[in-house]
């Protein structure tokens, strides 16, 4: 059951609206993304805090229907 | 086994473990990519470190992602501390911040080989 992209980032997009969200299909095969996400919302949180977050805002998909999501976070430079 | 069970044996593992993977296989053959882009770090930063296979044990498999609140696997314990999937230790190895998170824990790694 594999997920869109552009579902991905809808996902992430609603949890953190003015996030700068990147979504790559590494494989077209819609089972392998890779995604960037930079929030505000990940000032002064470690890394696994921020990957937390995503994990959350996609709603227990990670590990499920979304095997393989390779994620990256950052807070934007001020 | 109950788990609170699996949780006091993760617990236990890490505690009497420097540095241990939760991961899909083994060191030696692992049966997962992810599993195996940490193992291959830790390898050649040529660290000691406990393989938990999770294939091997549902229980084990489904309790790590409740102990740590995290829902993928490969996961790396450092001195009993949570320290990140296979994103996040890629991250932090390619920025040097595993190696500096190794030193101040006090875990021995192939420095030459890091400085080469």
């Amino acid at each position: 059951m594999p997920m869109d992209s552009k579902e991905i980032a809808r996902l992430i997009k609603a949890r953190f609206p003015d996030a700068e969200v990147t979504i790559r299909d590494l494989a077209g095969d819609g089972d392998h993304f890779a995604a960037h996400v930079v929030a505000k919302e990940f000032l002064g949180k470690t890394r696994v805090q921020q990957h937390k977050m995503v994990y959350d805002a996609l709603e227990g998909r990670m590990g499920g229907v979304l095997h393989a999501l390779a994620l990256t976070t950052a807070a934007p430079k001020s | 086994m109950s788990e609170q069970a699996v949780h006091d044996w993760i617990r236990k593992a890490i505690a009497n473990n420097d540095v241990v993977l939760f991961m899909k296989g083994t060191k030696t053959f692992p049966q997962c990519g992810f599993s195996s882009q940490v193992a291959q770090i830790l390898g050649h930063m040529g660290v000691d470190y406990k393989d938990v296979n999770v294939l091997e044990d549902m229980a084990i498999r489904d309790g790590i992602k409740s102990f740590s609140d995290w829902p993928t696997i490969p996961q790396l314990y450092v001195k009993g501390e949570f320290v990140g999937g296979c994103d996040i230790v890629r991250e932090m190895f390619q920025q040097g911040e595993l190696q500096h998170l190794f030193d101040d824990k006090g875990v021995n790694y192939d420095r030459a080989k890091m400085t080469a």
